[in-house]
């Protein structure tokens, strides 16, 4: 059974008198356990598509079934709760909260569904997250105190403490340098591999696409390329 | 349980970020609620200062004073007749149920002399024991007081007042030293408690207590021949009894002295003794109508008076008196409580201001909060028990400035204060409400952002 499956999605932006369609029917299956990169260049659709499949925003027509429920007509309240237990966010620009531990920061969205732990429980949890991602030693350090790098490291445990199958990545080394980028996608294979973690890295980068198994790349609110990460950065490559 | 622990330590973590303008914005509320709290606090302890001088005055006190005499036209003023008997004083104890104590009074305005100096005290007052259960008197400072046997007896035995100590006495005890009362000779037998000056400034302890009987009829000098109630009552001897010719006075006598043989063959007219007023306490305050119904029913029916005459006295009560007292305390009060709560809804203001900059600014928190599965009403909480803590620490700050404040005003300026619970739980129960009825636009706005947009925010 596939975990994501797109019927025909379309999304329309208002723009006053005018519509502004920047996805035109995508059809999509994504199984558990896969890595894929969402690729396109800039305007073409890919934050838009990801915020649909993050239930943070509704398609306008089509439909979206995550795990065998169609989340796409959930209202707001329970597609917080889809977004709670089963996806987590690692975003561009880490979003940590400012002037708040790193463990705090990596314990916060269990503060609105695990009500059944105790503080205790949800510390050990987060220490438990922020061992995994080798932030053991900066567990009381506010994000200011923190490199990118490491913050994005904070933002990458935040996302899996709910332990959720679904990661999305919206450009998550857009604001690193090489190296560091490196290690995150590493970070992010390993998460794949080991845990069989679904992660959708949104990128433009073929470098970053790379490491991922299947590439899908949008043009114009259009799937235009689904396949192998090979052959597809090949191909990318050639583009550029 | 947990939950609400829960939320509130996210509360306290998301202000900690920002502990001064935290700080800052409560000021509003502190000071509104350490107002509240100093004006409830003085305001009770002014009413029950009033309350203090009004029991001190006699608790729930009536005064029966004589009617008003008038002769061809001229009135001669309330008092003026002599109609109120001792008598009418033992009727009403005896047969007025609302009526706890009864005294009578007897006024003299006389000299006080003791040792090389002398004293006119504001008041003289002949009287029994029972003036100081319905005055208030009576927890003496010092010895006892005089008894009924001392009324009965007319003994020369005097209570004094405390300026009156001071004025004479100048630090010695006075029991059981003379004093000289218009010339007569009194001891004193016990030293009053200190009141102070009463509500129209006059000096309560600017005076000598003593038997009416003594008071009447060795220092005002009426003879007892006249009182031929006495007479009659302690009298199965047929010669008259004349006590000032037993102990002459130095009053100027208009007639030529009558032999107590030539008084008995020609008996003067019938004369009552009379007395300056009647003190009566009312068992309890709500007692008070009775006891002037009662009182003046029996009256009436003593002095027989019938049908429409016009009564030969008057009770006066304080009723009025400390209506007006209090009504004016309490006016202060409110206004002052008014001038408050205007300053606790600019402080409700101050907050919402505050968490309306605060919600713009963490825009993007609320954006992430709401992508990690906030839901609105977990947004609309948050802000909501931010706002709250914020006030109700405030509050809290503002209750301890408050009491503060008025102990600093009991030590230094000696003004009435009286701790009100009533305030604080108001203080407590006002600051809640102000953080919620002021923080719940901006907890309603941060939920009603829409998560995309506001994680993009900058
Ligand atoms: N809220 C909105 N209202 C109107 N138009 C929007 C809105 N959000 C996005 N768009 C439009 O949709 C198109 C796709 O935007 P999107 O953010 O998905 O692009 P992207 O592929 O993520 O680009 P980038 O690589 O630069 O992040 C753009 O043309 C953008 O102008
Ligand atoms: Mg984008």
């Amino acid at each position: 059974m596939s975990l994501i499956e797109l019927k025909n999605l379309y999304k329309t932006y208002h723009l006053g008198e005018v519509d502004v369609p920047v996805l035109k029917g995508i059809s999509l299956n994504i199984g558990c356990g896969e890595m894929v990169a969402l690729m396109g260049v800039s305007g073409s659709g890919k934050s838009t598509l990801m915020n649909i499949l993050g239930c943070l925003d509704r398609p306008t027509s089509g439909e979206y079934w995550l795990e065998g429920e169609e989340v796409g007509r959930l209202s707001s309240n329970f597609r917080a709760t889809v977004r709670n237990q089963k996806i987590g966010f690692v975003f561009q620009n880490f979003n940590l909260l400012p002037r708040t531990t790193a463990l705090e920061n990596v314990m916060m969205p269990l503060t609105y569904t695990a009500q059944h732990m105790t503080e205790r429980q949800t510390r050990r949890r987060a220490t438990e997250m922020l061992e995994r991602v080798g932030l053991a030693e900066r567990m009381h350090h506010h994000p200011s105190q923190l490199s990118g790098g490491q913050q994005q490291r904070v933002a990458i445990a935040r996302a899996l403490i709910n332990q959720p199958p679904l990661l999305f990545a919206d450009e998550p080394t857009g604001n690193l340098d090489s190296r560091t980028s490196e290690e995150i996608l590493h970070m992010f294979q390993k998460l794949n591999e080991e845990q069989k973690i679904t992660i959708i890295l949104v990128t433009h980068d073929p470098e970053v696409a790379h490491h991922a198994k299947r590439m899908i790349r949008i043009r114009d609110g259009l799937i235009v390329d689904d396949g192998a990460a090979e052959s597809a950065t090949a191909e990318g490559q050639g583009v550029a | 349980m947990m939950k609400l622990l829960r939320i509130l330590l996210i509360a306290l973590r998301a202000l900690k970020r920002n502990p001064m303008r935290a700080g800052l914005t409560t000021l509003g509320i502190v000071i509104g609620v350490a107002a509240v709290i100093a004006m409830m606090e003085i305001g009770t302890g002014v009413s029950q200062e009033i309350q203090r001088t009004i029991t001190d005055m006699g608790a729930n006190a009536l005064m029966i004073l004589p009617g008003t005499a008038a002769t061809g036209g001229v009135s001669f003023g309330a008092g003026s007749s002599v109609t109120l008997t001792p008598q009418d004083c033992d009727a009403i104890l005896r047969e007025c149920p609302a009526v706890r104590w009864a005294a009578p009074v007897v006024r003299a305005r006389a000299q006080l002399v003791y040792g090389n100096k002398n004293y006119v005290p504001w008041q003289i007052n002949g009287t029994t024991p029972d003036y100081l259960q319905a005055q208030n008197w009576a927890d003496l400072a010092e010895g006892e007081p005089f008894t009924d046997k001392d009324v009965r007896n007319a003994s020369k035995v005097c209570l004094i007042g405390q300026t009156i100590v001071r004025e004479l006495f100048e630090g010695e005890s006075p029991i059981g030293k003379e004093l000289r009362i218009h010339n007569v000779a009194f001891k004193v037998v016990g030293v009053l408690p200190r009141k102070g000056a009463n509500m129209m400034g006059f000096d309560q302890d600017d005076l000598v207590l003593a038997p009416w009987t003594t008071i009447k009829y060795r220092v005002t000098g009426s003879p007892l021949a006249s009182a031929n109630q006495s007479s009659a009552a302690s009298g199965t001897s047929n010669t008259v009894n004349t006590l000032n010719q037993l102990y002459p006075l130095s009053q100027l006598q208009l007639y030529p002295v009558q032999s107590a043989v030539q008084q008995a063959d020609t008996p003067l007219p019938v004369r009552f003794t009379n007395v300056d007023q009647v003190v009566v306490s009312a068992q309890s305050a709500d007692q008070i109508q009775a006891a002037i119904r009662q009182v003046s029913d029996l009256l009436r029916e003593r002095h027989h008076l019938r049908g429409d005459t016009s009564d030969d006295f008057s009770v006066r009560d304080m009723t009025q008196m400390v209506a007006v007292l209090s009504s004016t305390a309490t006016l202060m009060t409110k206004l002052l409580l008014f001038v408050a709560l205007i300053s606790l809804i600019v402080g409700g203001v101050g907050i919402m201001n505050i968490m309306l900059v605060s919600v713009t600014e963490r825009t993007r928190e609320i954006g992430l909060r709401m992508a990690v599965g906030a839901r609105a009403r977990d947004i609309l909480r948050q802000f909501l028990v931010e706002a709250v803590v914020l006030c109700l620490s405030g509050g809290i700050m503002g209750i301890a400035i408050g009491r503060g404040c008025s102990m600093l005003i009991r030590q230094f300026l000696h003004w009435p204060v009286e701790a009100s619970w009533l305030a604080i739980m108001a203080a407590v129960a006002v600051s809640a409400s102000v953080g919620i009825v002021f923080g719940f636009y901006p907890a309603w706005k941060a939920a009603r952002l829409d998560p995309i947009e506001a994680l993009r925010y900058e």
